[in-house]
């Protein structure tokens, strides 16, 4: 009966588990602080008083060459960086006017040469200058042609960013930490719709699936085919993309895991199981769009803003379909016969079969809609944040496991608290002083370990024994 | 004929290539973590990238090379024991989950902006800038040597010497993780993998078992990792997620809980995933590229996993009596 009673001491735990997830990216942020004076950061993106400076160096058929050293210099500032092989490094410069960029010639790969080795460009605020070099088999006689880059709207934002509504780190106000907090709501609303999948399929099977980064990304993948190459209108792409990512649920539950329920096979296996899916999914994924990052809509979004907070439209209605998504599916969970059946399972499966429920059917719609779920947040993610790539799953997959054992592991009110904790603390911590953009996704891992440590049945998991 | 011997050829070589001892390596510290204890341990390639940070820029930094491999072996006990620690206590799959996302952070930090002064960025480090104290430890003279269809330099980046080293390493690790298991406290490993609650009932301490193996295991994948860069240069993303599931399909198909069957999963997984792409590559030029090549290779990997999960679990070698597989 202990627990029925209201435990102050557990109430206590819980909140100091809230609170030490949420302060831990502090912790975090003091290693990479002392380190992020030295280099210069390559991901400038623009804003209204931000002017950035990029090279490109690509061969003859297009392709980024990587490890090439670059000094870009002019109005008394002086950067160097090396090129890689994701696309264009870009900086940001004090102040506007020209700027020269020049290739280091000895780090050029062998038997490649320079069109020219130096391009002069002009920094604007709110845009990119870009110099571009291109890498022949023969050398050229250096005679520098005027081509200052482009120098407007049509820049592509670093991979996974929406540049128009990033602001760089550093520096804090309040309008900005407001904007972070609207972006943290919109990815923790998407994370929240993947991961009671996850959830749900923990709490019916007993499986921690690895594979549902992939179903994440197959959504967007799966519209962007649509809308890119079948020549599809978005709403018949997007249809079709939940239609096919619902699907891959429930032919994966005839296929794989049901005959595999029958066969008893033991959950450590399963769970291998589903990591070779994730290859083969991940590696299909590949094949289909390539390794580069893509854009579902490749018109430009416009901007919408309420209380605030500027997001493209997309993403405010992103944010729509998934809290309607979310609400629909707390109603189904507490209000339909086959969502009390689903709980009943996941609570305990022999006791629910005995009551007349068919443990088979139950797991087999949790997959189907797992799946679609997964797939429908991959495709709003992809739309709202407005790129998208092959591994942008796998990136989620680690937000996802860190907010369904927050929130407590085959609980699924707990994944959707979860997911807004885990949204709002990784799209919030670059305000941290110091913090570098890229390691957002570290402050989840930090709140993964502490929340195993203080309280590791979640803050809604049961209190049972779980070692 | 001439392109079917050089395909047989380039896969024979796998048989023997610096990456093959390296994974090798990586697999019996898998080994140890899975076969023998039961862990789940799915961030092996962030063990393997933390050793090849610490010994790449310990070596740039100026230490000599058994300083160099110590910070390497260093970085991946603290490793071992800040996932260990919230973990071990814990059903299995919250030291699965904790691991993969690691191994990730790692990768992360590595390819970090922050940190670019020593990691390099996501450029990484470049191997000429981290090689030369190994080099110079070689006794062998310069030029090359040819052993049947194998011809290598002596000394350098994928040389003879490397070769050497690396299943020398091997042959040390599998002395030492044979000893280990026929003592009682390989017998204790085992004891855990099967039945935790009877140990724990014998009065041994299973956290501490658990974390001596996790340990343990790392510093082998630890070593691996510094292997597998001597004849490259240090790539974070070269070294994801990927990487830990093919250690995990070389152990597999191997036999887990044996002591060979990370050299003969390593060898076989090599040998044929280079017949395989080599096999694309030649025959099927015109309609794919380099890179797809790639991509199809990775694919059937990733079915191959799943079918040997489902047929045979046990591996080549393995015992599936023995091995009850369903860790905890």
């Amino acid at each position: 009966m202990t627990a029925d009673r209201p435990n102050l001491a557990t109430a206590a735990r819980r909140l100091v588990a809230t609170l030490a997830a949420v302060a831990f990216p502090a912790l975090l942020a003091a290693a990479p602080a002392m380190a992020a004076t030295a280099p210069v950061a390559t991901d400038c993106t623009t804003d209204a008083s931000t002017a950035c400076v990029a090279a490109i160096v690509m061969d003859e058929e297009n392709n980024f060459v990587p490890d090439v050293g670059v000094t870009i210099s002019g109005a008394g500032f002086e950067a160097q960086v090396t090129t890689t092989q994701e696309g264009p490094v870009s900086v940001k410069v004090p102040e506007v006017g020209t700027y020269t960029i020049t290739l280091d010639e000895a780090t050029l790969p062998d038997g490649l040469f320079p069109d020219p080795t130096e391009r002069e460009v002009t920094a604007q605020t709110g845009s990119t200058a870009r110099g571009a070099f291109t890498l022949g088999d023969e050398p050229v006689g250096s005679t520098p042609s005027a081509d200052p880059g482009a120098t407007g709207g049509t820049e592509t934002p670093a991979a996974g960013e929406e540049g128009s509504e990033e602001a760089t780190s550093g520096g804090f106000s309040w309008s900005s930490a407001w904007q972070k907090f609207g972006l943290g709501i919109r990815l923790g609303l998407l994370l929240a719709l993947a991961s009671v999948g996850i959830s749900l399929i923990y709490g019916t099977t007993g499986l921690s699936t690895f594979a549902h980064g992939e179903q994440f990304t197959l959504g967007a993948v799966l519209a962007f085919m649509g809308v890119n190459m079948w020549d599809l209108p978005f709403w018949v792409a997007a249809a079709l993309a939940l239609a096919i990512c619902t699907a891959t649920g429930f032919v994966q539950d005839v296929v794989l895991w049901k005959p595999l329920r029958q066969r008893s096979t033991p959950l450590t296996q399963l769970m291998i199981i589903t990591i070779g899916l994730s290859l083969v999914l991940q590696f299909s994924i590949q094949l289909m769009i390539g390794n580069g990052s893509e854009r579902i809509l490749s018109a430009n979004p416009t901007s919408m803003t309420i209380a605030g907070i500027t997001l493209s439209s997309w993403s405010w209605t992103s944010m729509a379909v998934a809290v309607l998504a979310i609400l629909f599916i707390g109603w189904f969970l507490t209000r339909t016969r086959i969502g009390r059946a689903t709980r009943a399972v996941s609570d305990n499966p022999a006791l629910a079969a005995a009551t007349g429920i068919n443990p088979d059917k139950i797991i087999r719609i949790v997959w189907t809609m797992s799946t679609g779920f997964a797939g429908l947040a991959g495709l709003m993610y992809g739309l709202s944040v407005g790129t998208f790539s092959w591994n942008t799953g796998m990136q989620i997959l680690l937000l996802m496991f860190a907010a369904v054992t927050l929130g407590g592991l085959g609980t699924a009110f707990g994944a959707l608290a979860g997911s807004m904790v885990i949204g709002i603390v990784v799209e919030m911590s670059p305000l941290i002083p110091g913090m570098p953009n890229d390691l957002r996704y570290a402050s989840a891992l930090a709140i993964l370990i502490l929340v195993l440590l203080l309280r590791p049945q979640g803050l809604l998991g049961r209190r049972e024994r779980i070692g | 004929m001439e392109e079917l011997s050089r395909i047989l050829t380039q896969s024979a070589e796998e048989l023997i290539a610096p990456t093959t001892a390296a994974f090798v390596l990586a697999a019996i510290g898998l080994n140890l973590h899975f076969g023998y204890t039961g862990l789940l341990n799915m961030g092996q390639a962030g063990f393997m990238l933390l050793g090849a940070y610490g010994f790449a820029i310990s070596t740039i930094a100026g230490a000599p090379i058994l300083l160099a491999v110590i910070v390497a072996l260093v970085a991946s006990i603290l490793f071992a024991l800040i996932l260990g620690m919230p973990t071990l206590k814990l059903r299995g799959d919250y030291l699965a989950i904790v691991t993969i996302a690691a191994a990730e952070i790692v990768r992360m930090l590595g390819r970090s902006s922050g940190l670019a002064e020593w990691t390099g960025g996501q450029a990484g480090l470049r191997g000429n800038e981290f090689k030369e104290t190994f080099a110079a430890l070689s006794p062998l003279p310069d030029g090359s040597t040819a052993i049947g269809p194998f011809e290598h330099l002596n000394n350098g980046s994928d040389s003879w010497w490397v070769r050497i080293v690396g299943w020398g390493l091997v042959a040390l690790a599998l002395v030492v993780v044979w000893l280990l298991t026929r003592s009682p406290w390989g017998r204790l490993l085992k004891g855990v993998r099967e039945d935790e609650d009877a140990v724990r009932a014998l009065g041994k301490n299973v956290y501490a078992i658990k974390m001596q193996a996790l340990v343990l295991g790392g510093v082998f994948g630890s070593l691996g990792g510094v292997l597998y860069v001597l004849p490259r240069a240090v790539q974070p993303d070269g070294m994801a997620r990927s990487m830990t599931f093919f250690v995990w399909i070389v152990l597999l198909l191997g036999g887990a809980a044996t002591l060979f069957g990370p050299v003969l999963g390593s060898m076989l997984f090599w040998a044929v995933f280079m017949l395989l792409r080599a096999g694309m590559r030649e025959g099927l030029a015109d309609s794919l590229s380099p890179s797809q090549v790639e991509t199809i290779g990775g694919l059937v990997v990733g079915v191959a996993l799943m079918l040997l999960v489902i047929f045979r679990p046990q591996g080549i070698l393995g015992n599936k009596k023995e091995l009850a597989f369903d860790a905890r």
